[in-house]
């Protein structure tokens, strides 16, 4: 197992050079002069060439990526310009932040999606297949801006049920100690019942908005996996030996249907952490998605370089989870390096 | 971990998530909280809390503004609509005491019980040091010195531990305002000098992550992106103490849901809204929405003028004619702009900028000067914006081009990423574009020496270039410095004309600056710089 891990993560190495490669030479082709840009509204030519040189921007750009790769190897990501922090640290306090949102979005959304998918698989045809059909459909053809802002419209504007969309806490609840970043979390380690209900309702609208959007892939994927199994010929023997539908339909079929599933939820989580973006916009969640897209829009390319290098590495690592989750679930599934 | 103690734990989370929804329940001290709170919300924040930072953007002026003291500052009038307006022409001390201006030096009295936030007293060579850091750190801070004739640090000379000299390099009626804008701040130099290092001189690493100066406010806490907060400074003695206790500012970036805020009374002011919005914020009256215009400040549509066609008077004319000035102003800006155009045949030119021009919608005309221009058939070229500012620029240049189709020009639109606008205006090849151009100094001759001068600044986008213009505009000038009303009223006049009839830029109208804020908030005051002042509002 270990040996099988230490093998995966040489492979991924290659992988994330030219990860590194090719953000830094996409962000210095982009258009757009970010010594102009943060020179401000009223400068003048020599102004514009002070800040770029003390960017280090008008050096060669070999030398440019060499000091690149030198602060990487240090730790050092470099500091965002529109945001003026340190990335690494930026991406460390923002990481968390839509992590927490993207996975109770998932719960959330695998809590109603899988029973609904295998409920569609078990009666084909019937009303809930076509509650299914539908939910899904809806769900990934609404936008997710769109969703977003009619459940703000609908739960803060019209009712007032929900609390301003402000981000992670109400604006007079004090964050809790930082342990894992959680709020969830760490306002249960910190015993602030106050903080963790200001966060987790601060929490339930985009979870929810996230939770609508990503039903679709894994209802869907549910039913066509537990329609293929359920017509394979180890059910029919089940059944056939009088067993309940509950032990086959659990026991035998959905474990058996599992495999798509988690692969499903993979892909669905790891497109969420970076697309969300529109559902941190619209809750002014303080996320790494609408960081990196700020960041874009401004040229500014060290948060750019920084998002891209920790989303490689974190697809690297989630798939490597899945891969061993895969052998956990199914003893079949033997990892080669 | 093995295959069934994998699948147990999975079902277990799954129940784990179905948690209740709790109602959101607003406990007594909350309350307390909120009434001596001012919550902002707007759709940026700033980068860097120094304004003598690299690239501090715009919201970073705000907190300077607040955080920091002047030696001077502006005295208030009553503006439009009964707004506090700031005087551009009365100064008050900030820091100083007194000011006495003498034919080539201004000498402050600082106020000898001021002190920093640390407790430390504000001495004359705190503001030496600060405002020898302004002209020297380079990059914006050092550009708007100069824009006041103050480039070197021996023009500041420390008297004695209370008085300090400011000497002229030349006679500049834009030197003692210069003293009045945000950059030159008074800084704890003790403090920073303290936290700055050999590369970093100026300490500039510090005071980009915290506040060091005497001002009315000090943040407390920054989360870039996010959220500021600032605590008042007890101890102010610039001012009467303001009456706001805590500031919360945060950042929202979606604009429907900052109008949700402020119509739900959860926030108690917000600025940068789409214009539909205030406009609908203000018939329905549930809040109190201030518009005023942008002192110096206009939007134009500019031509290049270094290559056909716009290289012709008579095309820029017709191009003038054709602009559906009105329909702009109702269908883009929803009435909250002031026009700069239409102005009566018979108005004379008046000293004053902006003002409008007397050019107007009439395609007839507009279609008998290209016919003059020879350019009867008409030509294709490309409209510019910004796309940062989006939301006024794209249906801005939508009708612009339906109107200029009209006499046979065929546009196509180019939409600019904002990063990139600046790179491309200082290019000066975009033929036909729209902008905004306001200046903090609201002088004729300031914005003119900007926006027209053939030393060809940034901001000349149409790269303009007029001996008789650069003649009138060094003459007003001059005319100012040395205080020559009659030639200075004479020049002014001069180059507004000028830039009418040869037309290089069409203004469209003066924007204005909105703010939406809960009917309990009183005290808005309209500076320069068009950020919130902090210090006169009061809530309740």
């Amino acid at each position: 197992m270990l040996t099988m891990i230490g093998k995966r993560l040489m492979f991924a190495i290659p992988s994330l050079i030219g990860v590194v490669i090719v953000t830094f030479l996409l962000t210095r082709a982009l258009p757009g002069d970010p010594a102009a840009y943060f020179a401000g509204p009223a400068a003048t030519k020599e102004a514009v060439e002070q800040i770029r040189k003390k960017l280090g921007l008008d050096r060669p750009l070999i030398e440019q990526f060499f000091r690149y790769t030198n602060d990487l190897a240090h730790g050092d990501f470099g500091n965002s310009l529109t945001t003026g922090q340190p990335v690494a640290a930026e991406i460390r306090n923002r990481l968390p932040a839509s992590a927490e949102l993207t996975l109770l979005g998932l719960i959330v959304s695998v809590v109603i999606a899988i029973p609904l998918g295998v409920l569609a698989a078990t009666r084909p045809g019937s009303w809930v297949d076509h509650l299914c059909r539908v939910t899904t459909t809806a769900g990934v053809s609404l936008p997710v801006f769109f969703t977003g802002l009619v459940l703000v419209y609908i739960f803060y504007f019209r009712l007032g049920w929900s609390p301003a969309p402000l981000g992670r806490l109400d604006v007079f609840t004090s964050a809790p100690p930082t342990v894992t970043g959680f709020y969830l979390i760490d306002t249960l380690i910190a015993r602030d019942f106050e903080a963790f209900r200001s966060a987790l309702s601060q929490l339930i609208l985009p979870a929810t908005t996230l939770a609508i959007f990503s039903l679709a892939p894994i209802a869907r994927m549910t039913r066509a996996s537990m329609l293929a199994v359920l017509s394979s010929e180890f059910v029919r023997t089940a059944r056939a030996s009088g067993l309940s539908p509950a032990t086959v339909i659990i026991t035998y079929a959905f474990r058996n249907a599992m495999l798509p599933v988690i692969t499903t939820l993979s892909m669905v989580f790891s497109f969420l952490l970076g697309a969300n973006v529109l559902v941190e916009k619209v809750f002014a969640w303080p996320g790494i998605g609408s960081y990196a897209v700020e960041a874009l829009i401004s040229s500014d390319f060290a948060p750019v370089q920084g998002f891209v290098l920790t989303m490689a590495v974190m697809y690297v690592l989630l798939n490597l989870v899945i891969d061993i989750l895969y052998g956990v679930i199914d003893p079949r599934v033997r990892l080669e390096g | 971990m093995k295959r069934r103690d994998f699948l147990k734990s999975v079902s277990g989370l799954a129940a784990g998530a179905a948690l209740p929804a709790m109602p959101q329940v607003i406990s007594s001290a909350y309350a307390d909280a909120r009434s001596e709170t001012l919550l902002i919300v707007s759709e940026g924040g700033p980068n860097n809390l120094d304004i003598h930072g690299v690239g501090t953007n715009v919201p970073g002026y705000e907190v300077s503004w607040n955080c920091y003291d002047r030696l001077i500052s502006h005295e208030m009038k009553v503006g439009p609509g009964g707004v506090p307006y700031y005087d551009r022409d009365k100064f008050k001390g900030e820091l100083a005491e007194d000011m006495k201006i003498d034919d080539m030096s201004v000498t402050f009295k600082l106020r000898k019980n001021a002190k920093f936030h640390d407790g430390t007293p504000v001495t004359a060579k705190d503001v030496k040091w600060s405002l020898d850091r302004a002209v020297s750190v380079g990059g914006f801070p050092t550009f708007q010195m100069s824009a006041g004739s103050l480039t070197k640090p021996e023009q500041f000379v420390v008297i004695d531990d209370h008085t300090v000299r400011v000497d002229f390099l030349k006679k500049d009626r834009l030197t003692i305002p210069d003293l009045a804008v945000i950059v030159p701040c008074i800084v704890n130099s003790e403090l920073v000098k303290k936290n700055a290092s050999e590369k970093d001189p100026w300490g500039l690493e510090f005071t980009k992550q915290q506040t060091a100066g005497s001002g009315a406010y000090k943040v407390t806490k920054w989360t870039a992106g996010t959220e500021v907060i600032m605590e008042r400074n007890e101890d102010w003695v610039c001012g009467p103490l303001p009456k706001i206790k805590r500031v919360i500012w945060r950042m929202v970036p979606q604009a429907g849901n900052r109008r949700a805020l402020l119509e739900r009374g959860d926030a108690d002011i917000s600025y940068e809204l789409p214009n539909k919005d205030f406009q609908e914020m203000k018939a329905n009256g549930k809040l109190n929405v201030v518009s005023l215009p942008f002192s110096n400040g206009i939007q134009y549509i500019g031509m290049n003028v270094t290559k056909p066609p716009f290289d012709n008077p008579k095309v820029r004319q017709a191009v003038a004619y054709a602009l559906p000035y009105q329909k702009i102003m109702d269908a883009v800006m929803f009435g909250l702009a002031n026009p700069m155009f239409g102005a009566p045949k018979d108005k004379s030119t008046e000293v004053a900028w902006p003002q409008p021009h007397k050019y107007n919608t009439d395609i007839e005309k507009a279609k008998a000067l290209m016919v003059e221009a020879g350019l009867a058939n008409g030509f294709e070229t490309t409209i510019s914006f910004d796309l940062n500012f989006a939301g006024v620029n794209e249906p801005l240049c939508v009708l612009v081009q339906e109107s200029l189709a009209q006499i046979g020009i065929k546009t196509t639109i180019n939409k600019v990423p904002g990063a990139n606008w600046r790179t491309e205006l200082n290019k000066k090849e975009m033929p036909l574009f729209t902008n905004v151009f306001s200046g903090w100094l609201d002088y004729p001759e300031y914005f003119f020496y900007w926006c027209y001068h053939g030393n060809n600044s940034v901001f000349n986008t149409m790269s303009y270039k007029s001996a008789e213009m650069d003649r009138l505009i060094d003459g007003a000038r001059t005319a100012a410095a040395t205080g020559d009303t009659a030639a200075y009223d004479a020049d002014v006049k001069g180059f507004v004309d000028l830039a009418f009839t040869d037309i290089p830029r069409i203004p469209l109208y003066q924007p204005f600056v909105n703010v939406a804020m809960q009917k309990n908030i009183s005290g808005y005051q309209y500076w320069f710089h068009r950020r919130l002042d902090y210090r006169a509002l009061v809530k309740g």
